[in-house]
């Protein structure tokens, strides 16, 4: 009897310990980097993320192309994926025939198990063709010639630049959201809904009206989910962002995120400084996605104890 | 009837229809970019396509050869990492739901994995490199196992707990109550109850781990030649592929669709087959 309160304890303690790695290895990840990143920061200081040089040759680092970068083509993507996003799950919840259903789901989970690689080799030899023939200069024509904005949509049309990055970014995230979206408005209770459609209301009343107000937070936190995937990602961005140290006004010009920046520069990286500030940048990208992230993730779980609540 | 035809009734019945068709189009675009790249691939990478592609290694720009090297690498690795992963991942998924009823560690835990699961690949190569690489002065297999690793255990973790959460606890009763302990409990029967589940986690482990480049790419960099020693930089398709797409010579960019189209059916196959395997939500 001793032995086995023993071995329980043991085996307790055991699962306990691997519980407590997974903590460890968060711990471990933001110490290291920051360490790793020390004499970066204290050589540029507390400006390190606003300023905007970034010279290898001189040792003259700072991270704030690298960030513009990433927020830019981030931004974009949600701008161009939230409302494709909230589409195909009021399509999956709503509209699908029952039969198409599942199908339909798994594809779209199936789009997000893609590797991330494959879409940025999409998006370099044929997406970005596309762009630079078709689409640049149908923007540059309409929203181009817009007071303020248009200096956003003119410069070099050859389809590798910001605008690409953030586009096929887009098309990265929305499966993720689209998912989240989709779980969170299945959560909406029946009578919910039938009691809308009883009193005439449309589809897209009911919608509008139910099923958003009702999800709001839980819908949040799925873009918010698809903001830290896009902060974060890396083949898919350096295959077409261009890869240049500089911020322009211009969405077609060539930029660099902070994940392009470390895939480029890191294996290469020459001097202790030049390592430091990469890592630097990284222990920026881990923060602000992780600070995302948890967001998400606590709008998430505020849906599922209201929703534990009100049934 | 004159209610349908106020003006009111025919704006609402327009706006609807409206959102209705954009939700439409919506999913056709969504679909349309997954049939179009699944497309791309089939054109571009079946022609690259050959048996050579399996068995010569990673030529010189302009003259022939395959992937074998690089294939087999990323085996070596991705192994490596389901090895070291999935013990860690089932023992603490374990712990989160059979353990984890009372305390601060299990919230924290499920909490901080679910933020790994996202968090971007880069940064944990970043983190390999900052505590590995940078300690023993050269890449090598091992360190890109070691981060492959590490974006596999909060999968794990994920889904060996969801499917440890469905086991009925009517079964762990009945097996306490003939006096079996604790750890024979969960061991033989929770965890027997859910094989098909927690392996269901250990293939999408490997799936999602097969397919990630950026963690290797300082990590275990890359190397021209056939090499099985993981104490070495050590080839491997994803940065393969990535550095013969930016290359500008024409047998580098065709060798990497042959990877391309290698490594996408194999991840959509095992997601597939995960799917089928277990018929539940995962």
């Amino acid at each position: 009897m001793r032995a086995q309160r023993f071995q329980d304890a043991l085996f307790h303690q055991l699962t306990r310990f691997f519980a407590f790695l997974v903590l460890a290895i968060l711990v471990a990840i933001l110490a290291s980097l920051f360490y790793g990143a020390l004499p970066a920061l204290k050589e540029f200081g507390a400006g390190f993320p606003f300023s905007a040089d970034w010279n290898p040759v001189l040792d003259k680092f700072g991270g704030l192309i690298s960030v513009y970068g990433t927020l830019s083509t981030s931004l974009i993507a949600l701008l161009v994926a939230v409302p494709v996003s909230f589409g195909i799950a009021l399509f999956l919840t709503e509209l699908c025939p029952p039969a198409l259903r599942a199908p339909l789901g798994v594809a779209v989970e199936l789009l997000a198990a893609v590797p991330s690689i494959i879409y940025g080799m999409w998006g370099l030899f044929v997406f970005a063709p596309l762009f630079a023939d078709y689409i640049q200069p149908l923007l540059s024509g309409t929203l181009g010639q817009l007071p303020f904005v248009g200096v956003l949509f003119q410069g070099p049309q050859n389809g590798i630049g910001i605008l690409s990055a953030g586009l096929i970014l887009a098309v990265m995230v929305i499966p993720f959201i689209a998912s989240v979206m989709r779980d969170v408005f299945e959560v909406v209770p029946g009578i919910l809904k039938e009691s809308a459609y009883g009193l005439g209301a449309t589809t897209w009343e009911v919608v509008w009206n139910v099923v958003l107000p009702y999800t709001r937070v839980g819908v949040i936190g799925g873009v918010m989910l698809g903001l830290g995937r896009a902060l974060g990602e890396t083949m898919a961005v350096t295959f077409v962002i261009g890869n240049a140290h500089r911020i322009s006004p211009s969405l077609y010009e060539a930029g660099n995120s902070i994940a392009s920046t470390l895939a480029n520069e890191f294996a290469e990286a020459s001097s202790d400084l030049h390592v430091a500030s990469l890592i630097a940048l990284g222990l920026i990208l881990f923060f602000v996605t992780f600070v995302v992230l948890a967001i998400s993730k606590i709008l998430l779980m505020r849906l599922q104890r209201s929703e534990g609540e009100k049934t | 009837m004159a209610l349908e035809t106020t003006a009111l009734y025919r704006k609402r019945v327009r706006t609807n229809r409206l959102a209705l068709v954009l939700s439409i189009l919506a999913m056709v675009i969504g679909m349309g970019f997954l049939a179009w790249i699944l497309a791309v691939l089939l054109y571009k990478g079946f022609g690259a396509l050959s048996l050579t592609l399996f068995t010569a290694s990673t030529p010189a720009p302009g003259s022939e050869g395959g992937l074998a090297n690089a294939i087999l690498g990323s085996a070596a690795m991705v192994g490596v990492a389901t090895f070291i992963a999935t013990p860690i991942g089932i023992l603490a998924g374990v712990y989160l739901s059979e353990f984890g009823r009372r305390g601060w560690l299990a919230p924290t835990t499920r909490f901080i994995n679910d933020i790994l699961l996202s968090a971007p690949s880069i940064v944990i190569g970043v983190f390999i490199y900052a505590v590995y690489v940078a300690q023993v002065q050269h890449f090598s297999g091992w360190a890109g196992s070691l981060a492959l690793a590490l974006i596999a255990i909060p999968v794990v973790v994920r889904t060996t707990e969801n499917m440890l959460n469905l086991v009925p606890a009517s079964l762990r009763e009945a097996a306490s109550a003939l006096g079996a302990p604790r750890w024979k409990v969960v061991l033989s029967v929770v965890l027997r109850a859910a094989k098909a589940g927690v392996l269901t986690g250990i293939l999408l482990a490997i799936a999602r781990v097969s397919g990630e480049t950026a963690p290797l790419l300082f990590t275990a960099l890359n190397n021209q030649f056939m090499s099985l020693d993981l104490n070495g930089p050590m080839a491997n398709l994803p940065v393969v592929i990535f550095q013969y797409a930016m290359s500008p010579y024409e047998n580098w960019n065709s060798l990497a669709w042959g990877g391309a189209i290698i490594i996408t059916f194999g991840v959509l196959c095992l997601n597939i087959l995960v799917r089928t395997l277990f018929r539940k939500k995962i």
